[in-house]
């Protein structure tokens, strides 16, 4: 069989469970699509080919034995699956920089949760995937290791902060990944590359070895080609963590069982805000488009209005930075990570960090810690944690009302590379449509919605708190009547 | 609200950064804009609504107070950048303090 690195997971999983295609001739294939794209993608900071071909190789035998005795069906999905994982969450023994020269010799000594569950039912890893620096950005432009490239418009950039893993999935560099979502993280870049990823609901992925951003946002949530690939890889990370106090003890389900099921009646509601001020016309365009493919699918339109919606910016920059610079300061070049050498304890904090972080890690510490201060601390962060709590009112509100929000994942099409460098603080401006759902803990899926000018425009569906399953639902009926995520770009 | 120099100089001391002559005039700039851009908020009503820490509903999460097996020492101090007999390494620290 030819490309095998085009399959899907579930694609995959079929063929390996019957012995047509073998773990280890999988894995080579992505491995040696890797060789042929990386160059001009540049999705991975590390890529771990002995340890990917050593965990096939077990997988392969799993499925020997298990075919013998009949029971193949049985096997985890994930078995002998390729997997990246973006490069702030821990991995036992591999590299995980962060994007950061502060942590570029880091070799964390535990998987994280997600990573060690996606081990357990025998995923390959294949490597760590680029970044923003500590995840603090939206196109992977603030990488200490320089951006990864959109496949797209190898021009472009594969948005942020998990850029590397949209860069690598769209290249068929991989067939899952697995990323972070602070305030978008996972759903731009999805959006920006033409594929499929889920922000769960807060509190329901543990964060047990997700490098520490924001903890009131920060969630890990999945990136692939399809929806059903997403359902697996949701199935197999989310549930409770004793090792992550925020992970919620609460039943996941079987979220595939979703998938195919009908949605007519389902009432979807189209805030005005996400079509107004600050959206590309061209976007708004693509995914109108969209909504009249949900209502032909019988789903009931309605119009509703999140004012708020503008507001979230200002209340994630203040909450994010305050949080970020408290979870930071444990970079101080003592326990591990980049020292800067110098005559007192005092100095090689400083200097450390100074020289260890990047510019806009630096700028997002200085906010955070201005608006932590004495004398700004109401003024600023305890405002936004007030102005928080409205904005999850307005959520409640709306889903009485509705039981999916619709609008677009990002308000811009992917931005050439060098764009966000020469305009740091104008870039916050392009996550207006992902930061609300981070702010009120809601899940929210992005779903390829078609193209603008040959470049990819998603469609972004917010739930009611812990209703992932109504997400997938609608996202695989939307998926299977449009089929936009079937599309590759020409790599050259 | 425009931020002064002294008031970026006294935040990167506080957050124990060293910041380049060229950083603090840069960041005094983009920091100051982006706390204009904040000023939005102060036209919302406030006064009767109570902040969000965390989403969930959650307080105090509890668990047995038992032993239970950590990480060797040596893998702890893997990655440090200095170690000796068993500890982290590190500067003098009670000498000038600024």
């Amino acid at each position: 069989m030819d490309e095998l690195y085009r399959l899907t997971a579930h694609e995959a999983r079929d063929l390996l469970r019957k012995g047509e295609i073998s773990a280890t001739e999988l894995t080579q294939a992505v491995l040696d699509r890797i060789h042929a794209v990386e160059d001009k993608v540049k999705a991975y900071i590390t890529l771990t080919p002995e340890i990917a071909l050593a965990q096939a190789a077990e997988a392969d035998k799993a499925f020997v034995q298990a075919r013998k005795e009949g029971r193949a069906h049985t096997l985890p999905d994930l078995l002998g699956i390729p997997l990246a994982v973006k490069d702030v969450i821990s991995t036992a023994g591999i590299r995980t920089t962060c994007a950061s020269r502060i942590l570029e010799n880091y070799i964390p000594p535990y998987d994280a949760t997600a990573v060690q569950r996606l081990r357990a039912q025998g995923a390959v890893i294949l490597g760590k995937t680029n970044t923003d620096e500590f995840a603090m950005g939206w196109s992977t432009e603030n990488s200490a290791f320089g951006p990864s490239h959109n496949p797209w418009d190898l021009t472009r950039v594969p948005g942020g902060s998990s850029g590397g893993n949209a860069a690598a999935l769209a290249a068929d560099e991989t067939i899952i990944a697995i990323g972070s979502d602070t305030g978008g993280s996972v759903r731009q870049p999805a959006g920006f590359c033409n594929l499929v990823a889920l922000r769960p609901t807060y509190g329901r992925v543990s964060r047990f070895g997700l490098v520490a951003f924001a903890s009131s946002l920060d969630q890990i949530g999945p990136m692939t080609k399809d929806v059903t690939d997403a359902a697996l890889v949701y199935e197999a990370i989310a549930g409770h963590d004793p090792r992550d106090s925020t992970s919620v003890d609460r039943p996941v389900g079987e979220v595939r069982r979703a998938l195919g099921q009908e949605v007519r009646g389902l009432r979807v509601g189209v805030p005005r805000e996400y079509f107004g001020e600050g959206i590309d016309p061209r976007v708004a365009d693509v995914v109108r488009q969209a909504l009249r493919v949900l209502e032909d699918l019988g789903a009931r339109l309605e119009e509703i209005s999140l004012p708020l919606t503008r507001h979230s910016i200002p209340v994630y920059y203040i909450i994010a930075p305050a949080e970020a610079s408290a979870n930071l300061a444990r970079y101080d070049g003592v326990r591990y990570g980049y020292r800067a050498e110098a005559a007192t304890l005092w100095e090689q904090y400083k200097r450390t960090r100074g020289r260890g972080f990047g510019p806009e890690v630096k700028r997002r510490i200085i906010l955070g810690t201005y608006a932590l201060s004495a004398g700004y601390y109401d003024a600023y962060y305890l405002r936004a944690q007030k102005v928080r709590t409205l904005i999850r009112q307005e959520y409640e509100t709306a889903f009485r009302r509705v039981d999916v929000i619709a609008g677009p994942v990002a308000p811009v099409v992917p931005w050439p590379i060098g764009w966000a460098m020469e305009n740091p603080v104008q870039v916050y401006l392009t996550d207006l449509l992902t930061i609300s759902q981070a702010i009120a803990g809601v899940p929210a899926l992005a779903v390829p919605a078609g193209f603008s000018d040959g470049l990819p425009v998603g469609l972004q569906l917010v739930g009611r708190p812990f209703d992932e399953e109504t997400l997938f639902r609608l996202a695989y009926a939307y998926e299977q009547a449009t089929q936009w995520g079937k599309k590759r770009p020409v790599i050259e | 609200m425009a931020l002064t120099r002294e008031e970026v100089e006294h935040v990167a001391w506080l957050a124990r950064l060293e910041l380049s002559e060229e950083e603090i005039v840069r960041f005094q700039e983009q920091l100051s804009a982006i706390l204009e851009y904040a000023r939005m908020l102060e036209h919302i009503d406030i006064s009767q609504v109570p902040p969000t820490a965390s989403v969930l509903p959650m307080r105090n999460v509890m668990r047995e107070d038992e032993v239970r097996p950590s990480l060797p020492r040596d893998v702890v101090l893997a990655n440090a950048p200095e170690k000796e007999s068993g500890y982290f390494r590190v500067p003098p620290v009670l000498e000038d303090t600024e």
